[in-house]
């Protein structure tokens, strides 16, 4: 028994879940619920009317079906919407009040909070399951006058900015997803960058599913003023889990006149076993709205883990000159599933787009890239470049291509191309001849495939991504 | 509308005379229809080019009832003189005159057929429509090792007795082992607003080829829907062009069905479109065995507020290794008003395939109109020549010498 469950564990390297017991919010999705969790985070009353009203639009929206992966029907009234650690309750003021249990998690993550500190020059916000532990590096942040902290930090003690931007590039009568999580959120990240700031190191978050049936939903709001640059990270991990886990975040980005957010995601979470039992549903929202004159967004993000992967980062390039990019691994195997892709909406003039994105599907995986590229009729002299290519391991998994393009506008430009193709005969007997086993040299020519990608990410994310790419398709060849 | 379906199609029925298995299809076939209705933008397919709306808008009321016992004049001065040709001439949804003078008569077979293609998918309603309510099928067989000795034109026209009306036409063609037809298929509107709603089915034996080019050039006001299905055996070959720039509103569609080894499809389209037209092409290459080949190549000019749709799905069965894919769309917008939608589609269960797709859209290049101009030409001749230059990129890509001077002449291309 012991052994087989080692075995288990070996399949995934993150798969194991501490046992701290969970403060939870009665099952089910209710008023009452709703309020539970309000009364519980201390929120003002607008907020809680506002995720009153996103409930009531809840009620008439119904769920998605067009997308490319089909899964089980989920069961909104049994889950739980709110846990949190018990022993959180009262928040923790610095890492030596923590939990020793929940330091060691981290740990064995690979994330011990202290050295992180030093050694990284990151600041970590550590969300353990809907809660933030902690949040590091204030002080050189405080400094600039960056804020940094989780969103219910942000709702008590910055409420007019939260206000005045919550929901306003995901409104709460957006799809269905989108207004679960608004009417639900638990906890999440908050960024402001203040005018003219450069912030001095990449912000970083790690998220973690914990409890058994726990939906995530996670709520990050960036706010980068006039002229501001930052650089957000998101990984994330989960413990192994039969039950399927439903993921619906909503991050939401707001570029001012000249500023930039570059945001980059490693996601790793738990895919399910061989046979595509288990693993994370993760239905994320994001959107980036280019408010500003010459702001700009960039997504970059390397998909690995999930036994779904439903998500399309978007920009919507509203101020003049603005320029949106994604950039995007998605790795698929074994029984996974991806529809993924970005949505680049080009509102004013002179805007610029860019979309790369690499998907590889091997085992009996299926990965879709849906992408749409809409240039209006007064977003004159507006270009765009897109380029899919898929790579594809064996007979038995599938690659798709599904980009929308729409062009009103006859002084702009529309490109796009994509490919799919397998690794050649050629390029793999080169490699062999040259001493690498078979598995490596997948590895080596899958990493040159998505070099374009792994580039845009910060340093410290592109060594533990390139790790990533190979240990995801180990196994898928031969 | 649904009365109206109803008493017209009774009236379809009492005034023909189809056997009873035919009645019990088309019932089934309207039932069909009837219970979904013409497609809007909430499916898929036709998220560009709601015609639900298009049709309500310009036409309001349609009437369903086509009365097939009129007999219509043909003025033999619409037949193309360049060419000698075999003729199939079709007069507002009714056959008027089959004639293969130039070929063999035991070589090719002609009939009607007592049923119609049921297999054509309960999705399309518009299909189901046209089951329902098409006079008698003409089948046209060409038997084993027969080559068509000339071109074959159908001539597709409408006079002004219909209005508000929606025409429904079906044809059949079957291709036995090697054998080969070149068909061009011309419209002649001269009536308004109506809907009509065309579906031609091949099916290609082994190595038969089937080039089959469709010209609406005739400005008119009436909305068209036009379904070609193309089921490939071993080593066929088929080759399709469109060029579609008179009708109001024209949705062109090409399923492609590669069912045979080395079976190979090519669709070649042309949008040349101005005032406030819309059209769309939309093709479905479906590669179901291995070794197959498809190519597609559509342009677009777009003036005025006029609106191009192309929609392409390359389809790799997991069984259909060694497939070569290739689609590419591009459009020129011409005007601020013009508008160019695409959806370029890979859906792919094999590995070991090539296949891409590109989609290009926005001005002419400024540089070019530089060049041209430097050299003597005024803007406008240059802007010509370049337009010129990229719709014969496409033009040339038809096989046929003959034919391709004909077409040529025909949209006035040089």
């Amino acid at each position: 028994m012991r052994d087989k469950q080692i075995e288990d564990l070996k399949d995934y390297k993150y798969g194991f879940s501490t046992d701290i017991e969970s403060f939870k919010a009665p099952k089910g999705l209710n008023e009452e619920v709703i309020r539970f969790i309000s009364n519980i985070k201390k929120e003002p009353d607008w907020l809680l009317q506002w995720r009153l009203k996103a409930f009531e639009r809840l009620k008439v929206l119904k769920e998605p079906d067009w997308q490319k992966p089909k899964y089980p029907k989920i069961d909104y009234q049994d889950l739980y919407y709110y846990s949190a650690p018990k022993s959180f309750k009262e928040k923790p003021k610095n890492l030596e009040d923590l939990d020793p249990k929940l330091l060691e998690t981290y740990k064995k993550l690979g994330i011990p909070l202290q050295e992180q500190k030093r050694l990284n020059g990151i600041a970590v916000d550590a969300v353990f399951d809907s809660v933030s532990v902690a949040t590091t590096f204030k002080d050189t942040l405080t400094e600039k006058g960056i804020i940094f902290c989780s969103i219910s930090e942000a709702i008590q003690k910055h409420p007019d900015l939260v206000r005045k931007y919550l929901g306003s590039v995901i409104p709460i009568t957006d799809h269905f997803f989108a207004t679960l999580n608004s009417a639900v959120f638990t906890d999440g990240s908050f960024v402001y960058i203040p005018p003219n700031v450069k912030c001095p190191m990449e912000l970083s978050t790690y998220f973690r599913i914990n409890a058994s049936d726990t939906g995530q939903f996670e709520r990050t709001l960036i706010i980068a003023d006039k002229g501001s640059y930052v650089s957000y990270l998101e990984g994330c991990t989960a413990p192994m889990r039969d039950e399927n886990q439903l993921h619906a975040a909503n991050v939401e980005l707001i570029a001012l006149d000249d500023a930039e957010i570059k945001y980059s995601t490693v996601q790793n979470w738990y895919p399910g076993d061989k046979d595509g039992k288990g693993g994370i549903y993760n239905f994320v929202t994001k959107r980036g709205l280019c408010k500003g004159k010459n702001s700009k967004i960039s997504w970059t993000q390397v998909e690995t883990g999930s036994a779904i992967t439903w998500k399309y980062p978007s920009c919507i390039l509203k101020g003049d000159n603005s320029i949106g990019e994604f950039y995007s691994i998605a790795i698929t195997n074994n029984h996974q599933k991806a529809d993924t892709g970005t949505k680049m909406i080009h509102l004013g003039k002179n805007t610029k787009s860019k979309i790369i994105s690499k998907g590889i599907s091997a085992g009996k995986s299926d990965m879709t890239y849906r992408g749409l590229v809409d240039i209006s009729k007064n977003a004159a002299n507006s270009t765009n470049f897109t380029q899919c290519d898929s790579l594809l391991m064996g007979n038995k998994c599938g690659a798709h291509t599904v980009p929308y393009i729409k062009n009103k506008n006859s002084n702009s430009s529309i490109a796009h191309e994509a490919t799919t193709s397998k690794i050649s005969e050629d390029q793999l007997h080169y490699c062999q001849q040259r001493g690498l086993n078979q598995e490596e040299a997948v590895g080596l020519i899958v990493n040159g495939f998505c070099k374009e990608v792994l580039q845009q990410l910060p340093m410290e994310f592109a060594v533990e991504a390139q790790k990533l790419v190979g240990i995801s398709l180990e196994g898928s060849v031969g | 509308m649904e009365q109206k379906l109803k008493t017209d199609f009774d009236k379809f029925i009492s005034t023909s005379n189809f056997s009873n298995q035919e009645i019990k299809l088309k019932k089934k076939a309207l039932d069909n229809f009837l219970k979904n209705g013409f497609p809007s933008r909430k499916l898929e397919n036709w998220k560009f080019s709601d015609i639900n709306q298009i049709i309500q808008k310009n036409i309001g009321d349609l009437a369903f009832y086509n009365d097939y016992s009129v007999e219509n004049q043909i003025n033999d001065d619409i037949f193309i003189k360049e060419i000698e040709h075999n003729k199939i001439v079709i007069v507002n949804g009714k056959v008027e005159r089959l004639s293969f003078d130039y070929e063999e008569k035991d070589k090719i077979n002609l009939s009607t057929l007592d049923n119609f293609n049921q297999n054509s998918n309960d999705d399309n309603s518009l299909l189901s429509l046209n089951n329902s309510f098409s006079n008698k099928i003409h089948n046209i067989l060409v038997k084993k090792n027969y080559l068509f000795k000339k071109p074959l034109i159908i001539y597709q026209i409408t006079n002004e007795k219909v209005r508000n009306t929606n025409i429904n036409f079906q044809l059949n063609f079957e291709l036995e082992e090697n054998s080969s037809i070149k068909i061009i298929n011309l419209s002649d509107d001269n009536s308004e607003k109506n809907f009509i709603n065309n579906l031609f089915n091949f099916n290609l034996g082994k190595n038969s080829i089937l080039k089959n080019y469709k010209i609406d050039k005739k400005s008119n006001t009436n909305i068209k829907y036009d379904y070609s299905s193309i089921i490939q055996k071993e080593n066929s070959i088929s080759e399709t062009f469109i060029f579609s720039s008179g009708s109001h509103y024209i949705k062109n569609e090409v399923n492609c069905n590669l069912e045979g080894k080395y079976s190979s499809a090519f669709i070649n389209g042309v949008h040349l479109l101005s005032k406030n037209k819309h059209h769309e092409i939309r093709t479905k290459t479906n590669h179901l065995y291995e070794n197959t080949k498809s190519y597609q190549l559509i342009k677009s000019v777009i003036n005025d507020s006029s609106k191009s749709v192309y929609q392409g799905k390359i389809y790799v069965d997991s069984k259909a290794q060694k497939t070569d894919g290739y689609q590419l769309s591009k459009a020129l917008l011409l005007n601020e008003q013009a508008e160019f939608n695409a959806k370029p589609e890979l859906e792919i269960y094999a590995d070991d395939v090539k296949c891409s797709h590109g989609s290009a859209s926005g001005n002419l290049d400024e540089n070019s109109i530089f060049y041209l101009m430097s050299r003597g030409l005024n803007q406008t001749t240059a802007k010509e020549l370049l337009i010129n230059g990229f719709l014969l990129d496409v033009v040339e890509k038809i096989t046929d010498d003959e034919i391709k001077k004909l077409l040529k002449n025909t949209i006035g291309l040089n």
